[in-house]
């Protein structure tokens, strides 16, 4: 279980990093904080002859306001995000789901932009700014774009980085007044993998209606996993304990798509989808009527 | 070997410099070119904890880094928590409370949990528990670690 060999880069500026990767090309991957990319390169499922580690680069760690919401630098450690005031403040529903990531040992270490850029669809980080809506900078050598989350995630362990670009910031807008939020999952220990678990944000009309609904899947599918229909039902209608029971079948029987393996059935995650989503509707329902 | 790097790094205050090939793994560093081999290898990708050390105070997995990345930082390793005259509280009541049988897990819990108990000096069973949820123990002996870090809150912070 040793990772195979390559050449080891260091560079100390984003610039150095994008002529690497335009150099490199597809043998090139970028080293942020490794807790996906090196398990894998141990058991040489990926065997990169570049790789390029942006640990050394100053000022990629930032957490800032910016106009309607907070920016991220792409090298923000999970625990750094996770004891963030102004992410506790301003992004509640990111500062409720930091802890609930891998171990300390690996949040310790890994990247908010790591774990965007690898997509793991059972990552809580890919779920989560989907439902927020966040969007990503990138940049290579000929310039810089913003890619929203909704276009970011192509499908499995895939996004629209392209070997040439580096992911250099993350924006979350903030929600709307009168919205609400909640993530629940279900995992076999503590901060292990989760076999399944929703993202929801609700916002409510001046009438106590659902102005909008987003609930996002985490290991439901190949990337973060919208139940749109769901969202259709509880559109523009008062919340309900009947309403949020029909949302939750809906997206847990007609919308997921959850997988069988060792640790569950696709049947039995179905089940504990419909369960969850019920309570992170009815969760982010009470937080959206008591403001914030 | 033709490709090689020089990590200068200090490890329980003593600085070491070795030229390495850059794919080594820091647990394999510090066990095969430090001779430190009391940072266990356990499974090799970030499951088990047994190679738990601190990097610049902060636990981490050392199978998870190269030892290039640790080029200018500092390393504490089991061997640096306490001395055998001297042992750290944690150590003393895991010795006490008989927290471990093959021992294998041991050094990861430990590097886990000395910045926990600073920062959380009463923990609930509870929260020991989640604490450790990133270090496995084979020999099911999770009782008495409890116990142990149970009796080292009460020691350090009656």
């Amino acid at each position: 279980m040793k990772p195979a060999p390559f050449e080891y880069y260091a560079p100390t500026s984003v610039s150095e990093v994008l002529e690497l990767l335009n150099e490199h090309g597809y043998d090139a991957k970028i080293l942020a904080g490794g807790q996906s990319l090196i398990p894998m390169m141990n058991f040489r499922l990926v065997q990169p002859a570049v790789l390029v580690d942006i640990n050394k680069i100053p000022n990629l760690s930032y957490i800032k306001t910016h106009e309607n919401g907070i920016r991220l630098g792409a090298m923000v450690r999970h625990t750094q995000a996770e004891r963030d005031s102004l992410i506790k403040e301003r992004v509640p529903l990111l500062h409720e789901t930091m802890p609930q990531i891998a171990t300390i040992q690996i949040r310790n270490r890994g990247t908010i932009g790591g774990s965007l850029a690898h997509a793991d669809a059972s990552a809580e980080l890919v779920a989560v700014t989907t439902a927020l809506e966040a969007r990503f900078k990138i940049q290579n050598l000929e310039g810089e774009r913003w890619v929203p989350a909704s276009e970011f995630f192509v499908g499995l362990l895939m996004t629209s980085l392209e070997p040439e670009d580096m992911l250099v910031e993350i924006e979350i807008p903030d929600l709307p007044a009168r919205s609400g939020w909640s993530l629940k999952e279900v995992a076999r220990r503590p901060h292990d993998f989760a076999l399944i678990g929703v993202a929801a944000v609700l916002t409510l009309d001046k009438k106590d209606r659902c102005q909008s609904a987003k609930l996002v899947y985490l290991s439901a599918g190949d990337g973060p996993l919208v139940a749109e229909e769901a969202a259709v039902l509880l559109q523009g209608q008062k919340i309900s304990e009947d309403l949020i029971i029909a949302a939750a079948e809906k997206a847990a029987t007609e919308e997921i798509d959850p997988g069988n393996d060792i640790h569950a059935t696709a049947d039995f995650r179905r089940h504990l989808a419909n369960v969850l989503t019920r309570r992170a509707l009815a969760e982010a329902y009470q937080r959206a009527k008591g403001g914030k | 070997m033709e490709n090689t790097i020089t990590v200068s790094v200090t490890v329980n205050g003593t600085p070491y410099q070795r030229s390495v090939d850059p794919r080594t793994l820091l647990s394999d560093f510090l066990r095969n070119d430090l001779e430190l081999t009391g940072t266990h290898v356990g499974c090799e990708h970030g499951v088990c904890g047994a190679c738990t050390v601190l990097l610049d105070g902060e636990a981490v997995r050392s199978c998870l880094l190269f030892a290039p990345q640790v080029d200018g930082h500092e390393i504490i390793t089991v061997e640096g928590l306490g001395t055998l005259d001297n042992l750290h509280p944690l150590q003393e009541a895991f010795r006490e409370a008989h927290a471990l049988q093959c021992g294998f897990c041991t050094p990861g819990i430990l590097t886990t949990l000395v910045p926990y108990l600073e920062e959380n000096p009463n923990p609930t069973e509870e929260e020991i528990r989640e604490a450790i949820s990133g270090n496995l123990c084979r020999c099911t002996g999770y009782q008495h670690i409890i116990d142990a870090v149970k009796l080292a809150a009460e020691k350090t912070d009656p």
